[in-house]
């Protein structure tokens, strides 16, 4: 097999369509705004994306195995709110050296907790998932409830969300482009990969080949809720403090990133690229309500919509639109 | 309706129908009259389940013509076949598990009250008429059908489709669950039914039940008609041959030499499970093909599972290569150590990823030992792969596809190719040419003897007694989850396996008895 | 499709229990959920310093109704083997529309009234159009239509604020001869929209559809007409419990929040109540009592002083256990090719 077969093979064709409307999109854009196709705008976005980016990259690999993960929202803040509040439990010392592990640390325990009830005791996962954010959720809430949390982030979390390591490329994106490296050649290279498209497509036979499905489970959903809390680290570096409810306005992005890049929900199908492509494709469309500004038109006319509609909306729309185009279901016969 | 423009009740002619390239039927005509049991005969794939599902609205055909009463009619769903006097009753059961055995008899025309509402009582009472129709008197309508056994089931499933009083019933496979007692009343309800002046149409392979029930025949052969006849007329090689398209013999290939080897590969010693298998004891030895016979459903699939570490709380001993082990998972049982093998019962839910490549189906079982580190070593895996692809001749244009796109005996393939690549020392196989074409079940066959002409010992269950004959050195008869009999040499024939079966003292068979009973339950 | 039988030795089992063994599975699911509640209630009485006056009483029922209508809706599509997550958004959707027009002389809110209602409707039925027409995961096109309808709330009211006609209001959540108002509107509904659903053509095709979409269709049931209506309706009971919260909050706010809430405990309820995920098994009836005992297990936090604060894990917790007792059958599992299905 030749690298371009290879290559090609990565672009199936809800990620030619999601790269497809990127570009549209800068182009309308542009025409707007013509900053819009300035490469310091393009690095500006994809360093909000990255965000995104790292919370989907683990989510989409549960969602490979035909699971869902619907914890995300409480984990990205769990991950947000342990590793500003690292110091309370580890000390002041070791609090802010280990402040990032234990972050992502304990976002891959409500993962292991997820990944235990799906893959040990068979609980449908999109309830026990739900269940496990309200579980956070109430952690969490004891824990800034309880005492004064420490809410500001470490210089080294900071660092993490709004450096430049290598100059030009900020920090989360880096951080993206490493872990979404690793997932396509893991997806592809590796037997662990095999085993996480099989176990969406059959999970019977892939027990019948002798291989224990639910370690392949239990791993996914140790890394979905490791890259969300990552993704909480992130955001706490950015916004230089965690708060509760910070990760709310990801559940629907995310999945909704993961499902344009292509990826069956049934599980089984699915590329990388694809998901890189919804985030891009997601993170540019919240930009472009941004710039536009519609509610301002209503405003003119005398009509006070809040721009959080417009979003909601439009997103809400365009997933639907998408799908309806490339992800429908094969009919029942 | 009552002019008769034509003589037969239903008549269809110039039928196709492809399924995404492949033609499942070409040009095929049927005709039938009032009052008769018309059988279909052909081998799996030949067309016959397409044509049913064609008459009964789940597919609609390319080309054709459907009539009924002189009337031409098109079904756009099975709605509307059920309207106009069209009731099947399907292989796969079509009942609701989690409804009542009333309201799945009720499902499609409910009676109801004034307010337009189900009317449960009077759906109850016509459940009770349809199910004492069929001889099931004892089934309670009340009863939720997930609660009922198998027999049970087909009974209500019955009894829902003559509730709809059709005037032409489809009973596809639709007696292969029934006990020998629920059997005998369907048989009398069908002929009953046909004087009455229903018209039904009976698929089966079990030749002696369409000899008992047949009026008329109609064989088809790869999606074609190719004759029609009286029930009685044609000897039942004559009839084979129609179905095959060549001349019945010679499908099985010699017996190789064994290696002679003293030592079992593999001892099983009381091997118990959950009153399903009961002290079962039996020794293997390399280059031994071992049958598994009986009726199906008698412990065989559970022994093999059994073998395979797939079953809970098991008692007894199991030795491999002298060794005793425990066996507590199919990841333990393909272990180098051990290189136990299992091609499973249904190749499409438990021996494939369907969607998966060729490729990746086959390697996936061996592709541990094609890694390092968790990285699959993809040019030794591509040799692999290839050498496989030669070995079993699988269609070698598909490979980087799907493997659901395969033909069924190219899946099975798959299926054996992939336990193959892990080098095993013990193949487990479940029925592994059911419902595959004759040329794949011969490449099959000669696979076995390679394989135990190399020292593999293979432990074969099949529902075909010939295949068991042609292939196995001794074959062990199960019966209630024991082992019954062991046939070997000279005693390894039809007459033995099927006494042997129904667990019938040896010698003790009559003849024509015999034959109606390995019709009923094979 | 499989339709396996039960395990040897729970067939066994029932026959010592016989009259258990009579009731459907629905049936057993809903005693169960209405024991749980009653032993609930009885402790939380007993807890009670001043015992249960009827004007907790009215407020604790007020309380569950609101969740009881909810979990209602979310039982619908549970059964066909979908899911609605955006129950809770037209919940929100409705209490925000409900402050703006459900106010006036009698006329004026009657026809608001009806306007809500039909909103609702129009919401399930937008659910169910993509659902069935669409051919899209019900999990994806809720997720995605409950943000377009929390989009709408919010533009209908920006801040919370509003008003409802106040006699409407004050009779729907008062209590006649110590009987709160609110159970006798789940009671209404009940009779007049669940018992007719249940056991009209469309509605025991829902149950069908959840227990085998192929045989269904092999048995000729209209599929699409059941599914949509079954999505429909959903949209209609979020909407009656919409004006239920607006009755008893005198105004509307689209809060995301509350629509997560009450979109988590339906389910929560749903399960409780006895109804299956995978479809086929269930009952309105069971979802009623399934959140009352979700609402109970608040007013017990209360009750026994632990911080209230900590409810979301609570509710988090008995989620968890209501879904993993629901797996215990995995211990029994003697072949473990079984587990795999």
């Amino acid at each position: 097999m030749s690298v371009s077969v290879v290559i090609a093979r990565q672009f199936d064709r809800a990620t030619v369509i999601a790269f497809a409307c990127v570009i549209v999109l800068l182009l309308i854009g542009a025409m707007v705004e013509p900053a819009f196709l300035s490469p310091k705008y393009l690095i500006q976005q994809l360093h909000t994306a990255s965000f995104l980016g790292v919370v989907a990259s683990g989510v989409m690999l549960v969602i490979l195995l035909g699971h869902i993960d619907l914890s995300i929202p409480w984990t990205i803040c769990v991950g947000g709110m342990m590793a500003t509040g690292a110091t309370g439990f580890l000390g002041p010392e070791w609090g802010i050296t280990l402040a990032v592990p234990f972050g992502v640390l304990c976002g891959a325990l409500i993962g292991l907790v997820n990944g235990l009830g799906v893959a040990y005791l068979r609980a449908p996962a999109m309830i026990f998932t739900l269940g496990m954010n309200a579980v956070a959720q109430g952690l969490m809430v004891y824990h800034t409830g309880g005492f004064a949390p420490q809410d500001r982030a470490t210089e080294f979390m900071r660092e993490l969300a709004v450096g430049h390591l290598i100059p030009g490329i900020p920090n989360p994106l880096l951080i993206w482009i490493i872990l979404g490296a690793a997932i396509i050649f893991m997806l592809n290279r590796s037997v662990l990969g095999r085993r996480i498209y099989a176990v969406g497509n059959q999970e019977r036979s892939v027990f019948l080949s002798g291989v224990d499905t639910r370690k392949v489970i239990l791993a996914c959903f140790v890394f979905s809720g490791a890259c969300a809390a990552m993704t909480g680290v992130l955001l706490a570096g950015w916004a230089n403090r965690s708060y509760q409810a910070m990760g709310d306005p990801y559940l629907l992005p995310t999945i909704a990133a993961i499902v344009l890049g292509g990826t069956n929900v049934l599980g089984g199908r699915g590329k990388y690229v694809g998901t890189i492509a919804g985030v891009i494709l997601i993170t540019i469309l919240q930009s472009m309500l941004s710039v536009v500004q519609p509610q301002r038109y209503f405003a003119q006319l005398g009509v006070d919509i809040p721009a959080d509609t417009f979003r909601q909306v439009v997103f809400g729309v365009v997933i639907i639109g998408m799908l309806l185009i490339y992800g429908r279901q094969q009919l029942v016969r | 309706m009552s002019e008769r423009k034509s003589p037969y009740l239903l008549s269809m002619s110039g039928i196709t129908k492809s399924y995404g390239g492949v033609r499942a039927l070409e040009d095929v005509s049927f005709e039938t009259h009032r009052g008769s049991i018309h059988a279909l005969l052909g081998e799996n794939g030949a067309g016959k389940s397409t044509l049913i599902k064609v008459l009964s609205g789940v597919v609609q055909p390319d080309s054709g013509k459907i009539e009924i009463e002189g009337n031409i009619v098109n079904f756009a769903n099975p709605q509307e076949a059920n309207d106009l006097g069209v009731s099947c009753i399907f292989q796969e059961l079509s009942l609701l598990p989690d409804l009542t055995v009333a309201d799945n008899i009720g499902i499609t025309r409910p009676p109801r009250n004034k307010f337009g509402l189900i009317d449960y009582r009077a759906q109850r009472q016509i459940a009770e008429e349809a199910l004492a129709r069929v001889g099931g008197e004892n089934i309670d309508p009340m009863e939720t059908v997930s609660n009922l056994s198998l027999s049970r089931r087909q009974m209500v499933e019955i009894a829902k489709a003559l509730a709809r009083n059709p005037k032409i019933l489809i009973m596809d496979e639709a007696t292969s669950a029934l006990t020998a007692a629920d059997v005998e009343k369907v048989y009398a309800m069908l002929h009953r039914l046909r004087d009455e002046g229903m018209s039904i149409i009976y698929i089966s392979h079990r030749m002696p039940e369409i000899a008992e029930l047949a009026d008329t025949c109609t064989v088809y052969r790869n999606g074609r008609k190719v004759e029609t006849f009286k029930n009685g007329t044609k000897s039942d090689s004559a009839v084979v041959e129609m179905m095959i398209g060549r001349e019945y013999s010679s499908v099985y290939p010699a017996k190789s030499t064994r290696p002679d080897v003293s030592e079992p590969i593999l001892k099983v010693e009381n091997f118990s499970w959950n009153d399903e298998l009961n002290d079962i004891n039996l020794e293997m030895r390399p280059g031994e093909i071992v049958g598994l016979g009986g009726l199906d459903g008698q412990g065989q699939k559970q022994l093999q599972l059994g073998l395979f570490g797939t079953l809970i709380g098991s008692t007894g001993g199991v030795e491999v290569n002298g060794a005793p082990v425990k066996l507590n998972s199919p990841k333990m049982a393909k272990s180098d150590d051990i290189g136990i093998a299992l091609v499973p019962e249904d190749r499409k839910y438990e021996g494939l990823m369907l969607s998966m490549t060729v490729r990746e189906n086959l390697s996936f079982a061996a592709v541990e030992k094609m890694s390092r580190l968790g990285v699959v070593d993809t040019a030794a895996e591509e040799m692999a792969i290839d050498e496989m692809v030669e070995l079993l001749k699988i269609k070698a244009d598909g490979i980087d596809g799907p493997v659901g796109a395969l033909s069924g005996g190219n899946q099975q393939k798959v299926v054996i190719g992939k336990w193959l690549m892990t080098k095993p020392r013990i193949i487990l196989l479940n029925d592994p040419t059911r419902g595959i074409d004759v040329g794949t079940k011969q490449e099959i066959y000669h696979l076995l003897q390679k394989l135990a002409a190399e020292g593999c010992a293979i432990l074969l269950y099949s529902t075909d007694y010939d295949e068991l004959i042609g292939c196995c050195d001794r074959v062990l008869v199960m019966y209630d989850g024991r082992i019954v009999r062991t046939l070997a040499g000279d005693d390894l024939n039809e007459t033995n396996l099927v006494s042997a079966a129904l667990n019938l003292p040896e010698q003790a068979v009559i003849q024509p008895e015999l034959k109606k009973k390995q019709g009923m339950s094979l | 499709m499989n339709v396996g039988a039960e395990p040897a030795d729970l067939v066994s089992r029932q026959k010592h229990f016989a009259w258990v063994r009579r009731l459907s599975a629905a049936q057993r699911g809903i005693l169960i959920a209405m024991l749980i509640f009653t032993a609930m209630f009885i402790v939380y009485g007993w807890k009670q310093a001043a015992g249960l006056t009827p004007n907790m009483i009215n407020t604790a029922a007020n309380k569950g109704a609101l969740l009881a209508l909810v979990a209602m809706a979310q039982t619908l599509p549970v059964i066909t083997r979908g899911l609605d997550l955006s129950v809770g958004a037209t919940f929100v959707l409705s209490n925000c529309l409900a402050s703006t027009i459900v106010v006036g002389g009698p006329v004026a809110t009657t026809f608001g009234i009806f306007g809500v209602l039909l909103v609702g409707l129009a919401c399930g039925a937008i659910n169910g159009v993509i659902i069935v027409y669409g051919r899209l995961q019900p999990l994806i096109a809720t997720l995605a239509t409950s943000a377009v309808y929390f989009g709408v709330a919010l533009a209908i009211r920006p801040q919370p604020g509003g008003s409802v006609n106040f006699e409407l209001a004050d009779f729907m959540t008062r209590s006649s001869f110590a009987i709160p108002h609110s159970v006798l509107l789940l009671l209404a509904v009940v009779v007049f929209i669940w018992i007719p659903y249940r056991r009209s053509v469309l509605g025991r095709a829902t149950f069908a559809i959840g227990s085998s979409e192929q045989a269904a269709y092999m048995s000729g049931i209209p599929i699409n007409r059941a599914k949509l209506l079954a999505y429909a309706l959903s949209g209609l009971l979020s909407a009656i419990g919409g004006i239920l919260l607006t009755a008893l909050t005198y105004s509307g706010a689209a809060k995301m929040s509350i629509a997560n809430e009450y979109t988590l405990n339906s389910i929560g309820a749903v399960v409780i109540g006895g109804t299956s995920l995978f479809g086929g098994v269930g009952s309105a009836v069971g979802s009623i009592f399934g959140a009352f005992v979700m609402r109970t297990v608040g007013d017990l936090l209360i009750v026994f002083d632990i911080n209230p604060v900590l409810q979301p894990l609570f509710v988090g917790v008995v989620l968890l256990v209501a879904v993993s007792l629901g797996s215990l059958r995995v211990l029994r599992i003697k072949n473990r090719l079984d587990i795999y299905r």
